[in-house]
């Protein structure tokens, strides 16, 4: 009872210095889950991915497109289930910086597919029905205030033109971490207009997404798909959908790490900053921690007062740090709009904090605690005056 | 005749400073018998708090035997000497070293979670300690909301509150104007008469010495007859 008493009492002694550390720690934290966070959305689509879902593309690069018709041989492949067209669309809505993923899909195996997008029934038929209808996740419909029956007016980028669209139907997703930021319409929309316009560059596809029944196999249906277009204009190359995502994330893989870096550079500094707190606070108590020894207590009990008083402001920013960094995540996300589709404080991210906050609170004792337990007594008490 | 409650034999001490040593305490043997006041005086740098501090097991010779209540406290680990200390001494110190954080009560009764005493017990013990001193009634008060008289007399109470055998005080009335000095004077001397504590005091002062039964001198590391030294002293 009195350790503890000792070691609050103790921590409150230098309000200042005591509410700056913490303050410190608090923001180092925040940061640390804020960036550990937004590497967390960057990995979201590969977290996100079906280990039953291959995803196929030209084997030049991701660039070039590959003839509808490898739709039919690749599901005529032994373990393949379904198949869906896809191709990104990159079109502008009102302004460049309104940024939001669009798709051109074959919509009913696509769907079928990805059971993380969950639509109402009849508005999904009715997107069905619907050759320019489009589907929008619910966090770009609230972004940008889209309702069922609007017009979703779109500028070509790599498709030419004007394209107008009617959102048929919203889409939600079935966990917290499905990215609910993407808008999907008919690929043979796209196609009977590019037909129309740029007859050249119709028939094109960009991937091919490709439901297996053995997630086991994945390896082997892969190849066997890949040697169906062997020696053709158009070689493929099908890997599992999480290293299709990894292979977008690998693309900017120098940012991630910068990222990463810079969120335990934030908490390297503040174990600084805490080092130099416990370091003065034991430098100006040795008269007491001497006198306490003179007093009978054990060099171990002096150190405990140390780590004590470490841990406990190490705690309290922690406290303040994570519980800070739900609502300051929630409210970046919609600062952001569509960039993350899922901005997410996962558990990890808060196991990471609490890791790094006790970390800190440990390490930063270590020296000035190994300190007040050595203290020789007379010296201690010489310091006095 | 009972034996002393401390003998010195032979013990040196000395420093180092800038690669020198400096000898403070030179071939000392004497003996303090139980219920002794003893007053150690001395010019500065004599050895006096160093003897103090050897006394109380918060240092080591560098050769000699001290023994107190029959224990050679020199052949004590630093653990053992902890506990020899929360046991056997009791300390007032010059500059008082109370907790600041702590209240005058929870200064008194940090020694006593040392003890196996329950929590009612310690704050019997406590109430009784403050009560001897006469701060009862500024049991809540911290530190620096006493004057150093009552800091100094909140000391003595948590140097006798487990009942030690000896106390050993360092310049207790260093830092004190005269009416509190004789005020804490009086209080040792109290702990001494009534209670049949041994104390032994380091100080400069002459009217504090006048308190002790016997006053050792010390000087250049050696000690002195006290019947010359209470002359000397006194004059």
């Amino acid at each position: 009872m009195q350790f503890a008493k000792l070691i609050a009492r103790n921590a409150l002694r230098h309000k200042l210095r005591t509410g700056l550390t913490v303050l410190g720690l608090l923001i180092a934290l925040l940061s640390f889950g804020l960036l550990q966070t937004v590497v967390g959305a960057w990995y979201a689509g590969a977290n996100a991915a079906a280990p039953d879902r291959l995803v196929t593309r030209n084997a030049i690069s991701l660039v070039f497109p590959m003839p509808p018709h490898y739709r039919e041989k690749i599901r005529a492949v032994e373990g393949v289930k379904s198949v869906g067209a896809a191709n990104w669309f990159g079109g502008i809505y009102q302004d460049p910086k309104k940024f939001f993923p669009q798709f051109a899909i074959d919509a009913a195996p696509y769907f079928a597919m990805y059971p993380e997008y969950r639509l109402d029934e009849s508005d999904k038929r009715a997107f069905l029905r619907d050759r320019a209808g489009a589907v929008v996740g619910r966090k770009l419909a609230d972004t940008y205030g889209f309702r069922v029956g609007d017009t979703l007016p779109l500028r070509g980028t790599i498709f030419p033109g004007d394209w107008t669209f009617t959102v048929r139907a919203i889409y939600d997703g079935a966990e917290t971490r499905t990215d609910t930021s993407q808008m999907f319409f008919h690929w043979d929309y796209l196609n009977e207009t590019m037909k129309r316009r740029v007859p050249r560059r119709a028939n094109q596809v960009g991937v091919f997404v490709v439901q297996i029944a053995d997630p086991a196999r994945s390896a082997e249906v892969s190849q066997a798909i890949d040697a169906q277009f062997r020696n053709s204009l158009a070689e493929t190359l099908t890997e599992t959908e999480k290293a299709f995502q990894l292979g977008f994330v690998a693309m900017t893989e120098a940012i991630v790490v910068g990222i990463r870096v810079v969120s335990f550079v934030v908490i390297f500094i503040i174990l600084a900053v805490m080092a130099n707190t416990m370091a003065m606070t034991a430098r100006e108590r040795l008269p007491e921690y001497a006198t306490l020894k003179a007093l009978g207590f054990a060099p171990g009990y002096v150190a405990a007062l140390v780590f004590g008083e470490s841990l406990a402001i190490a705690a309290v920013g922690a406290a303040l740090g994570i519980g800070l960094t739900f609502p300051v995540a929630a409210w970046f996300g919609t600062q952001t709009g569509t960039l993350f589709p899922a901005l997410e404080v996962s558990p990890a991210t808060v196991a990471m904090q609490l890791g790094c906050a006790l970390a800190v609170g440990i390490a930063a004792a270590v020296l000035p605690g190994r300190r007040a337990a050595r203290v020789r007594i007379v010296e201690g008490l010489r310091a006095i005056g | 005749m009972s034996t002393p409650l401390i003998e010195v034999r032979n013990v040196f001490k000395s420093y180092r400073r800038g690669g020198q040593v400096v000898p403070v305490l030179h071939d000392l043997t004497f003996e303090v018998q139980r219920g002794d006041f003893l007053g150690l005086m001395g010019p500065s740098g004599s050895g006096k708090s160093t003897l103090l501090n050897l006394l109380a097991g918060i240092d080591q010779p560098d050769a000699g035997e001290i023994l107190v209540d029959g224990v050679d406290i020199t052949r004590l680990s630093e653990a053992g000497l902890a506990d020899w200390r929360a046991a056997a001494i009791g300390f007032v110190f010059q500059f008082y070293n109370l907790m600041p954080v702590l209240s005058a009560f929870e200064n008194v009764e940090l020694p006593l979670t040392l003890t196996p005493l329950s929590r009612r017990s310690r704050r019997e013990h406590v109430a009784a300690a403050l009560r001897l001193v006469g701060l009862a009634d500024r049991m809540e008060h911290y530190p620096s909301e006493l004057s150093g008289g009552q800091q100094q007399r909140v000391a003595i109470a948590r140097a006798l509150v487990t009942d030690p055998r000896l106390i050993v005080a360092d310049e207790p009335t260093g830092d004190l104007d005269r009416q509190s000095a004789a005020e804490v004077l009086a209080l040792l001397e109290q702990l001494n008469v009534e209670f049949g504590k041994t104390i032994v005091m380091v100080t400069h002062d002459r009217r504090a010495a006048e308190r002790a039964h016997a006053i050792k001198y010390l000087d250049k590391g050696e000690l002195s007859e006290a019947e010359d030294v209470r002359e000397r002293s006194l004059r």
